[in-house]
């Protein structure tokens, strides 16, 4: 695996520089500024720590990978993406599962992130425990920002337990007619035609409350349920053949959307953070998160 | 009369009582001396001005005037915080936010509530009831709490072990930036674009600006509430027992120890039938529909039996669980009668070396001949060690800073940090750099210039940046009423 101290010389402290994952979403914030060098993250698990429901990872790690890996310990982590993507990509793009009404989001994963700053010097972001208010929660300015501000190397995260069972449901109940039938539903997501209900938990629990939404007219879905992964910024108006969340507002399409209104206020603030953490825009320039 | 004349001949009270009212602001000596401390330990604390603005445009128009007269601003809620957060150094305008109290809109079918920053944590819950929701973070002085200090704190509270700290539960701000502008964070639809400008508001300590609105995410009741009360002879049993429920997948609830000491103080007042041998006692609280959580109650009770639990004791109905409750969340009044004093700390370690600190703490307060209670956030890793001591006796307060350096050392070495809900604040500074590298440091540097360049937001807390906080001293003074 590739240390820390290599990923710190290969990104250096002049040239521009980009971390590249599984480029599954190399794309969003804008085409990378031509001459850019691109690097890549250490990969592999250092320390499966169930007990403390964290782990540490190479960021450059697949994320499918980990999520196998950690459904051997009855566990998972609350991040999404498509084949191919790596944690630190999950991370940087803030890809939250579409199932985060129960599991939580992108932003609650990272809990220490050792990177390596603009000026080719490595620093540690947050704390390794999964409480923590010790300063300034920089991991969460680090998820999301697409690799502007910082580059993450080695990752801690949190996870959590994965539950016995899950059951999808098809039908076509309105959100407030499916939670008399079941508790704190993991995805109830709708194409612009049908709902699309996933209930997890215990087994047991699982099946009366998969009987009870039968009874009134949802049916069981085959197999698993196609979810592209989470649009930034985009409404029921831009489902373009993906699915609205009812209970968050999110959108999962194959569409990149992140265009919503920015105020200038926040622009501005966006823009001191970014000259602040990397003055002469050498990370990932030409990209900003929105 | 006299007053009045002071307050013609001050330009900055003069623009501030013409921004607000002339009852919303005040200078004087009483205020000054009552919004110069906070519920931690730190004395010597000096307010300036004193206002209370009603609305987002009044709380701007505080922080413009003071930008206009180069003033330091400080926000402050119902100042239950621990670290000094809201202690006042050198005479800032103090924007207090208790009349920021109006619970703005509860959407039930989104399950988010925009309010006030002055809203009363357990405020907000109690106005839920009947509609099957509440507000989840609920730290153990929610009676008295603002949900803007919970937002500045990312304050947890028992509950949080399953639910999150209240970042999980802020949908999105509106904020007034130490520019005096006004954002807004987040969004109540999705996920924002841009930076996670919201996540990294939340547990700011009130350095970025002033929150003053919030969305809130609503969580839905559980169905099936379990509260079983766990009983060992000694203290590392119930700390192995919290890591071994962690590993087999159960994520209780809640999961508390309290130690004999702590015990023997809360008993006579609870009447919760915590037994007096007990070394350790646990509460572990699992919640969700009935199968999981009797699934669970099965899982936990074998774990702590086959770790020398004495007996586990299942709450048989509300009134029982209230009391196990009563009595956790008592603690700290308890204490205050045994000793005039004490002091804290809110470090976090792996849940795996719990037992092994855990005997360090005691370790530590026999060799300064000090008593030490433990009552703490077992399921989180968070403790809450607690230097009982009287301040009158020569040479007490040096062992308690001594002891408490220590307590924070072990912690850190153990792979912790330094707080876990109360925050830096004030109090903590000076540890700051036993976690942090100086780059470490840099980075939050740059958090903060970015959004308030000028320093003038709070200034003086979080970072330990050296400047001078006027005559601060700690460890004088028992608050009270004060909880973890």
């Amino acid at each position: 695996m590739k240390s820390m101290q290599e990923f710190t010389e290969e990104i250096g402290d002049t040239s521009f520089v980009s971390v590249r994952g599984g480029g599954t979403r190399w794309d969003l914030g804008g085409p990378l500024k031509e001459g850019t060098i691109e690097v890549e993250a250490p990969q592999g698990v250092i320390d499966f720590k169930p007990e403390e429901m964290i782990v540490r990872v190479g960021a450059g790690t697949k994320l499918s990978k980990l999520q196998n890996d950690l459904t051997e310990l009855r566990q998972e982590i609350a991040l999404a993406g498509p084949p191919g993507s790596t944690v630190g990509g999950s991370l940087a793009v803030g890809s939250s599962s579409h199932r985060s009404a129960r599991i939580g989001r992108a932003c609650d994963v990272l809990l220490q992130a050792d990177c390596v700053g603009a000026d080719g010097k490595q620093f540690v972001a947050g704390g390794p425990t999964v409480k923590n208010v010790t300063g300034y929660d920089i991991c969460r300015l680090l998820v999301s920002s697409l690799g502007t501000l910082a580059l993450m190397g080695v990752v801690t995260l949190r996870t959590r337990p994965k539950p016995e069972t899950g059951v999808w449901l098809r039908g076509e109940l309105a959100l407030e007619e499916i939670r008399k039938h079941c508790y704190r539903p993991a995805s109830v997501l709708h194409d612009g035609s049908k709902t699309f209900l996933l209930i997890e938990g215990y087994e047991k629990d699982v099946e009366k409350e998969k009987a009870s939404l039968e009874k009134i007219g949802m049916e069981v879905l085959d197999g698993q349920l196609e979810i592209p992964p989470l649009q930034k910024g985009a409404t029921k108006e831009d489902l373009n053949g993906g699915f609205l969340d009812l209970q968050v507002g999110a959108v999962y399409s194959n569409t990149p959307h992140c265009t919503n209104q920015i105020s200038e206020e926040v622009q501005r603030l966006s823009r001191r953070i970014k000259k602040n953490f990397d003055p002469t825009g050498r990370l990932n320039p030409g990209r900003m998160p929105y | 009369m006299r007053k009045r004349q002071r307050k013609v001949k001050d330009p900055l009270l003069i623009s501030l009582i013409e921004a607000l009212s002339e009852d919303r602001v005040t200078d004087g000596a009483s205020a000054r001396r009552i919004y110069s401390k906070d519920g931690s330990v730190m004395e010597g604390g000096r307010a300036g001005i004193i206002c209370f603005p009603e609305d987002t445009s009044e709380v701007a128009k505080c922080v413009s005037i003071a930008n206009e007269h180069d003033r330091e601003f400080v926000t402050r809620g119902a100042g239950t915080g621990l670290a000094g957060g809201s202690v006042p150094c050198n005479d800032p305008i103090m924007i207090v936010t208790t009349r920021m109290n109006k619970i703005i809109d509860v959407d039930l079918e989104k399950r988010i509530a925009w309010v006030q920053p002055g809203v009363v944590n357990l405020d907000l819950s109690n106005s839920l009831k009947g509609t099957g929701l509440h507000f989840a973070p609920d730290p153990s002085s929610q009676q008295a709490c603002t949900i803007g200090g919970n937002v500045a704190n990312n304050s947890g509270g028992p509950h949080c072990l399953a639910y999150g700290v209240t970042n999980s539960h802020v949908a999105a701000l509106e904020v007034v930036l130490p520019d005096a502008s006004i954002v807004q964070m987040g969004s109540t639809e999705g996920e924002a674009c841009g930076y996670d400008l919201r996540g990294v508001f939340v547990g700011g300590e009130g350095t970025l600006g002033v929150a003053t609105q919030i969305a809130v995410r609503l969580t839905e009741d559980p169905p099936e509430i379990a509260t079983l009360l766990l009983d060992f002879s000694k203290i590392t049993d119930a700390a192995e027992t919290v890591s071994q429920i962690i590993a087999n997948g159960v994520l209780p609830a809640a999961l508390e120890l309290m130690d004999r000491n702590v015990v023997a103080a809360v008993e006579p007042f609870a009447k919760a039938g915590y037994p007096l041998d007990a070394e350790a006692v646990l509460i572990a609280e699992v919640d969700g529909l009935p199968d999981g959580v009797a699934q669970e109650v099965d899982i936990i009770s074998e774990i702590a039996m086959n770790n020398g639990a004495r007996e586990v004791r299942i709450a048989l109905d509300q009134e029982e669980r209230e009391r196990i409750w009563k009595g956790r969340k008592s603690a700290f009044g308890a204490i205050a009668k045994i000793k005039p004093d004490y002091y804290l700390h809110d470090t976090v370690i792996p849940r795996g070396r719990l037992a092994e600190v855990v005997e360090k703490v005691y370790e530590i307060a026999e060799r300064y001949d000090l008593l030490v209670m433990n009552v703490f956030h077992a399921g989180d890793g968070n403790l809450h060690p607690l230097l009982v001591f009287d301040a009158r006796i020569p040479g007490t307060l040096e062992k308690v800073r001594q002891a408490g350096e220590e307590i924070v050392r072990i912690s850190l070495e153990a792979g912790g940090v330094l707080s876990g809900e109360h925050g830096i604040g004030l109090e903590k500074q000076r540890f700051m750099s036993q976690q942090f590298s100086e780059r470490d440091l840099e980075a939050q540097d740059a958090l903060r210039r970015s959004f308030d360049p000028d320093n003038r937001s709070n200034p003086h807390k979080v970072l330990p940046s050296g400047a001078s906080c006027g005559e601060l001293n700690s460890l004088n003074e028992i608050p009270e009423g004060i909880w973890v």
